[in-house]
């Protein structure tokens, strides 16, 4: 059956993370001046204003920061209750993601239980980093 | 900008809130719009300055036959009309224009000549946020409810105690679409929408408009109405995307808004007689009285569980039955205005007894800006 979710469409910008994504790796960008760890990409520091940013990969570590579980699916997204999830990567940065290999509820959920990215190709072009409960967490 | 540079001389909702399929978008503009030049004694030609959002500036001022000297696309999502007042006022203390209106109008349910948004797959919560199936609101805005329980200590009881408190408010209010009282168990057995949200805890959804007028503080006696002056203003924005806020359990744009209003004003929170703070879902008063400093972190769960923001309370809050009660139409920030500016007038069907001072907030898009306005009715 067809993929009937939103598929991100990259821009010059977050090329990089996608392509990561694709191989399995986590990408994120350092500012080269002041260090700070920078999500969703972009070529300059929104802290220092520096235009000299480097990618580097992420461990894929990261804690359950916040979530619901939304009752009312989207187009594509099936007839049960799913977890709409904020995760915080060791890094720093939040990302919304998924929660999977995990039962979508309060009691399985619990707030900064830690998790480890997974990678769910969904074209041929992209794969979508998502997050389960880490091994041995 | 100095303290009551400017007023609101008129100020009127639709003629009809609720379900009116009979009138397109840009007619409930119009309604409201009309409504409030009779509230003020103008008629479109006495019209130079034009801000809106939901439809164009030039869409609104065409309709109505007003030729502008100033206008004001901003479009920050329920509180751009906050923004609104807040240049209308600057722009009549600058002179570009000296009689504003502002307009909104929304067919949120029947959905007459609304066109459609959505975003593109390519920007950046299009990328980043949308292929993991946010559904809306209701999914998004309430995000980071569980985090600020975890780290407050807020129960679902208390967070419940807003629509109850609300519903309350409410039934006192004869134009709110829902006047009955109810308890604390029927809002957490009420339908799960999402996880810790159910049905009574997110907002209506309704058709419906509003509109203001404002002139400079030396006209401002000489219309129909109690004028309202405009004793502080804030704004701000802080993301588009949710998953990118600093901090999911406290709103930057609050802070910055709401602390800007309050500095020109030259008030205190002592000072104030009555709230409204844009209320889409149920945790929205709680972040709003924490982050415009009415009360500390953490306890603006109990504050309202305890009935202070209650009717009889000292600290009335969400007079109208706000956008859990009364109506919500998309963008609520212009009934919440319209509100304070009842109260401000002494003619709001819930009125709080000698009411000085006003503090109206408003949140756009899920977190994404904020605009304040504080009004007061003595010169």
């Amino acid at each position: 059956m067809a993929y009937e979710k939103p598929v991100p469409v990259p821009t010059p910008e977050t090329q990089d993370f996608w392509d990561g994504a694709k191989r399995g790796e986590l990408r994120l960008q350092r500012c080269d001046a002041c260090a700070v760890v920078i999500f969703p990409p972009r070529p300059f520091c929104p802290k220092c204003g520096d235009r000299s940013v480097s990618g580097f990969t992420a461990s894929g570590r990261a804690a359950l920061h916040s979530y619901v579980i939304n009752h009312r699916p989207p187009r594509g997204f099936g007839d049960e209750p799913y977890a709409l999830a904020i995760v915080e990567l060791e890094e720093g940065p939040r990302l919304m993601s998924n929660i999977v290999d995990c039962a979508q509820t309060p009691e399985a959920l619990t707030l900064d239980m830690p998790l480890e990215a997974v990678f769910e190709p969904i074209t041929d072009e992209i794969s979508l980093p998502k997050f389960r409960p880490a091994a041995g967490g | 900008m100095e303290p009551r540079a400017a007023a609101i001389v008129g100020a009127a909702e639709t003629t009809e809130l609720g379900r009116i399929p009979t009138l397109s978008q840009l007619q409930l503009h119009a309604d409201a719009a009309l409504n409030a030049m009779a509230d003020a004694g103008l008629g479109p030609g006495d019209i130079d300055g034009v801000a809106t959002a939901g439809e164009t500036p030039a869409s609104v001022a065409h309709y109505l036959g007003i030729t502008p000297t100033w206008v004001d696309g901003t479009a920050v999502g329920g509180c751009s009309f906050m923004l609104h007042v807040r240049h209308a006022a600057a722009a009549i203390a600058e002179g570009l224009c000296d009689t504003a209106l502002v307009t909104h109008g929304e067919s949120g349910r029947s959905r007459v000549g609304v066109s459609r948004f959505g975003g593109s797959p390519a920007s950046l919560p299009g990328q980043f946020e949308a292929p993991y199936g946010p559904a809306g609101p209701p999914s998004m805005f309430t995000l980071g409810v569980l985090r600020y329980m975890k780290e407050t200590g807020l129960t679902h009881e208390q967070l419940a105690s807003v629509s109850v408190v609300q519903r309350e408010w409410a039934g006192l209010n004869p134009r709110a679409t829902f006047r009955d009282p109810i308890s604390v168990d029927d809002v957490l057995n009420s339908r799960m929408i999402a996880y810790p949200f159910r049905l009574l805890q997110c907002c209506l959804v309704t058709d419906g408009g509003g509109a203001l007028i404002l002139v400079s503080r030396e006209r401002a006696r000489d219309f129909p109405t109690k004028p309202v002056y405009i004793l502080g203003t804030g704004e701000s924005v802080e993301t588009p995307m949710i998953s990118q806020m600093e901090d999911m359990t406290s709103s930057r744009a609050f802070r910055v808004s709401g602390a800007r209003a309050f500095a020109e004003a030259g008030i205190s929170h002592d000072d104030v007689d009555h709230v409204m703070i844009y209320d889409a879902f149920a945790h929205l008063p709680i972040y709003g009285l924490e982050d415009l400093g009415f009360v500390g972190r953490g306890e603006a769960g109990p504050f309202i569980a305890e009935r202070n923001t209650a009717p009889g309370g000292p600290l009335p809050v969400n007079t109208n039955g706000g956008g859990l009660s009364y109506m919500h139409s998309g963008m609520y920030g212009m009934y919440a205005l319209q509100e304070s500016v009842r109260q401000m007038r002494g003619i709001a069907p819930a009125q709080v007894e000698g009411a000085r001072i006003s503090v109206c907030h408003g949140v756009g898009g899920m977190f994404m800006a904020s605009g304040t306005i504080i009004m007061t009715n003595e010169e």
